[in-house]
């Protein structure tokens, strides 16, 4: 049941996926070639105001078949680009533009994006400094077991200083009383 | 610091939560209409029941005036009708726009529900909604005595929403 449904979900999916190529083939002869580029281009970074999520391109709702034939009207006049995007901006608001224009209230859409990259290149930097600066030590003990090595991190010099005294100590025993039966504290 | 550092996802999940709860409370077809404080635009379209009159807008001078859009297609005009007629006997001026629809439908539908309207223009082709940045039916504009577009509601005009919306601008443009 559980199978059925997720396949059915995804032909959906792909049905709606699918489904708007064809929308935007209305059969309409453009006078020139330019002209139907310029208008699929229009159509594709124009937002339905019905359909909020979908392009006049994608929608087939009533107002973007009006839209669009609106458009193609304009484009055959000979309006250009901005002028047949101010004429919906104006009567749509800035809302149906997908490329909003940079101002004031726009700005943090246009600065988030850019924002989020510097703070992920900065927690970068930050986590690779770290890395170089705590490397030292664990190669210094990188002949002992990797137990050691990370216990040494949590050291203070202090500690180190310490440590190694008492090492230095050990292994002096260790060679004086090398026939000794061990017992040395590891 | 680091002991700070451990709330980290606490506070981004807080700032999303937020964000996301505010978005919960929103009507997502609600969009600033470009029109308001804006004329109402040009036009010189006939009138349902005597075509061969045309208005213009200077309709819309002098008296204020709910401008409310209309088709026999749409279903929540069907909801929204009582209500119109109930505002029409109270007073209020509504001019119709009857919106891309078949006009032998639009004048049985007013013969059969009753007509608010001091009068509908057809607008056949939808070119005066373009113009009004309409995107569908029912729409209601509230117009003042300068032909001034002063508010737009989206979607079925109820008892609340003319209570709570349409009505405070309703007064003040008296």
């Amino acid at each position: 049941m559980y199978r059925i449904f997720t396949v059915g979900t995804f032909l959906l999916l792909i049905l709606a996926g699918a489904g708007p190529v064809g929308a935007a083939e209305d059969v309409q002869p453009f006078s020139s070639d330019d002209k139907r580029q310029r208008f699929h281009e229009l159509v594709a970074e124009l937002r339905c105001p019905k359909c909020q999520n979908q392009t006049l391109a994608d929608s087939n709702s009533p107002i973007a078949q009006d839209l669009r034939g609106e458009i193609y009207r304009m484009l055959e006049d000979g309006k250009t680009d901005s002028e047949i995007v101010d004429f919906l901006v104006d009567r749509y608001g800035e809302f149906v533009m997908y490329r909003p224009p940079v101002k004031n209230t726009t700005l943090i859409l246009w600065l988030t994006p850019l924002l989020l990259v510097l703070i992920g290149i900065g927690i970068l930097w930050r986590v690779h400094r770290r890395q170089s600066i705590s490397a030292p030590p664990v190669n210094a003990q990188s002949d002992g077991s990797s137990a050691t090595a990370v216990n040494s991190e949590a050291l203070s010099a202090k500690e180190q200083a310490q440590l190694k005294t008492l090492l230095g100590e050990s292994e002096q025993s260790e060679s004086d009383d090398e026939k000794s039966s061990g017992g040395v504290e590891r | 610091m680091s002991r700070l550092k451990l709330f980290l996802p606490l506070m981004v999940f807080v700032v999303l939560a937020i964000f996301l709860l505010n978005g919960l409370e929103r009507d997502p077809n609600a969009m600033p209409s470009a029109l308001i404080d804006r004329p109402i635009p040009v036009f010189s379209l006939p009138v349902l029941g005597d075509e061969t009159r045309s208005v213009t807008e200077a309709l819309f001078q002098g008296e204020p005036a709910l401008l409310n859009v209309w088709a026999t297609w749409c279903v929540a005009c069907r909801i929204e009708h009582p209500f119109l007629n109930k505002l029409a006997d109270q007073g209020v001026r509504i001019i119709g726009l009857n919106y891309k629809d078949d006009n032998d439908a639009a004048k049985k539908w007013l013969m059969d529900k009753g007509d608010p309207y001091a009068l509908s223009v057809i607008d056949a082709r939808g070119r005066m909604g373009l113009d009004l940045g309409v995107f569908g039916a029912p729409e209601t504009y509230v117009v003042d005595r300068t032909g001034t577009i002063r508010y737009k509601h989206i979607g079925v005009v109820d008892e609340r929403v003319w209570r709570d919306k349409l009505l405070p601008v309703w007064q003040e443009i008296q």
